[in-house]
């Protein structure tokens, strides 16, 4: 098959999948179906996304840099967890339960505590989004350091391996494709944790943006905030993928060739 | 090899006072399962020089692969005496002895030169001067133009030759071989064997290798032990064929080599 012939078979189908509903929509709209301010035309929210671009485009700027900075927070927390778990019985058993139970705590409620605690800044912002990312990322790299051969520990013990030595140059690399699932799921939902983040208290961002479109009937405007964040999510995925194929080139082959 | 034989002579006189590099009498060990307590080694003891090639060959599950794992220090008999080098704790074993296991267990993330390199930089050697020195070994094990292939690049035959340099890396006293060629089909099993023989040769190490296949340990070893099935303890002992000198095909197909393994083909029954 041609590269031509592949790309279209790999892009045609969500492609037209996703013409045909936005053409759909349009019809709907504009055949006066539904009111304007509950359900904008796409073409209205593509003229929102041009119009408002300066304000979207600062608003997306300061979310942007929360989602980032609440991710990463959540990467080294999640992995730094996940170790202490794996390096102890005793705080897997006291801690674990912990972990589970925080995910059971509705954000939407903890937010505004928050807000109260660190104020209107960016520090609730990214005890938000860590708080929701960090979950998938601990239990991937816990069962990933988990799912080491017992052949293999027993080899590199042979070979003079102490428990530091195990955990730097079995576990974590074999752990690296667990990880990688956990951080994949987690920098999805990252952009909700914003959003939630700054609906409990904020002056920017598109949460705030969406919070002030809402308010005054600003339909358009708060689909095009929506369009930025679902772009956000799939760029950050992209780039968590890619990372992936850099640091775990193995795993691929080795799955190509089982 | 007749150049090298008074040099290993030599090596062997000196170390001729102290005390085999394995020591074993009387090894038990028991495993307690839902279903009881399983014997997997009901006594055995043995010893092997430095410099000696000693074959173990039982039937499957009579407790090969714990025994090297107890001499190794990875595991605790239930009874009896083990010693490695003389020294019986298990730190010290863990210390002196290197395993083979059966499948390469190379890591995916390593190249072929740094998965050799491995006992090296494990043991402080920094990860240049590990591969100046897994470098060396390949040129002499044929494997220099693999030194950068990863694991999934390599057959099988080169993995458990990397596996091999991995293992000789270690630098330790005793070796420990558990089936290291039983994944490896027949004719790349008689060439590795064939290799591995000339390998040894050239350091007098203490070397304990564990088997199914009673060809392989005739044609490997100084000695050889059939083992009982489970519990596994020492049932016959018989000369190998090491160092016998001409290629392989014709030390296995002499009328002696087929008089010994008819032996331990009875011993096994």
């Amino acid at each position: 098959m041609s590269r031509a012939a592949r790309l279209a078979r790999e892009w045609a189908p969500p492609a037209l999948l996703l013409g045909t509903l936005v053409a759909a929509w349009e019809v709907a709209a504009r055949a006066g179906w539904v009111q304007d301010y509950l359900l904008p035309a796409p073409s209205e929210v593509a003229r929102a996304l041009v119009d408002d671009r300066k304000l979207l485009l600062e608003d997306a700027w300061v979310t942007g840099q929360e989602v980032l900075l609440g991710f990463g927070l959540a990467l080294a927390v999640g992995v730094a967890i996940a170790v202490a778990l794996h390096a102890s019985g005793l705080l897997r058993r006291a801690v674990y339960p912990l972990v589970v139970a925080s995910q059971a705590v509705p954000v939407v409620v903890i937010a505004p505590i928050l807000v109260i605690w660190f104020g209107f800044d960016m520090t609730p912002k990214l005890i938000v989004i860590a708080l929701i990312c960090f979950f998938p990322i601990v239990v991937n790299t816990f069962d990933g350091l988990r799912a080491v051969d017992p052949a293999q520990a027993k080899m590199l013990r042979t070979l003079g391996a102490d428990r530091w030595a195990l955990l730097r140059r079995l576990e974590l690399p074999a752990a690296l494709p667990y990880f990688f699932s956990g951080a994949k799921v987690a920098v999805a939902v990252a952009v909700i944790g914003a959003v939630f983040g700054e609906l409990a208290g904020s002056d920017a961002g598109l949460g705030h943006a969406i919070q002030v479109g809402m308010a005054q009937l600003l339909t358009a405007r708060v689909f095009a905030a929506v369009v930025i964040l679902s772009a956000m999510a799939i760029g950050l995925f992209a780039l968590v993928s890619a990372a992936e194929r850099l640091a775990v080139p193995w795993a691929g082959r080795r799955k190509a060739a089982a | 090899m007749s150049v090298r034989a008074p040099e290993r002579e030599s090596l062997m006189a000196s170390a001729a006072p102290a005390q085999p590099a394995v020591t074993i009498a009387g090894l038990t060990k028991e495993f307690s399962t839902r279903r009881g307590t399983v014997a997997a080694l009901g006594g055995v003891s043995l010893q092997v020089a430095t410099g000696e090639v000693l074959g173990l060959v039982g039937p499957s599950g009579c407790g090969k692969s714990t025994l090297l794992e107890i001499v190794a220090g990875l595991q605790e008999p239930s009874a009896g005496q083990v010693a490695v080098e003389g020294r019986p704790a298990s730190a010290d074993r863990l210390a002196a002895c290197v395993l083979m296991p059966q499948r390469d267990l190379l890591l995916p993330w390593r190249s072929a030169l740094d998965n050799a390199g491995l006992a090296l930089e494990l043991g402080g050697v920094g990860r240049r001067g590990a591969r100046r020195r897994a470098a060396a070994l390949f040129e002499r094990f044929g494997l220099g133009e693999f030194a950068a292939a990863r694991p999934d690049e390599l057959s099988g035959g080169m993995r458990q030759r990397v596996a091999f340099a991995r293992t000789l890396l270690a630098a330790r006293p005793v070796l420990l071989l558990d089936e290291p060629f039983a994944s490896l089909d027949a004719i790349t099993r008689a060439e590795l064997q064939e290799w591995t023989g000339e390998a040894l040769a050239a350091e007098p190490r203490a070397v304990l290798l564990v088997t199914h296949d009673i060809e392989e340990a005739l044609y490997l070893g100084d000695r050889v032990l059939v083992l009982s099935p489970r519990p596994g303890r020492v049932r016959m002992e018989l000369p190998g064929a090491r160092g016998a000198a001409g290629p392989r095909s014709e030390t296995v197909t002499s009328a002696e080599f087929s008089r010994l393994r008819a032996r331990a083909l009875e011993a096994l029954a």
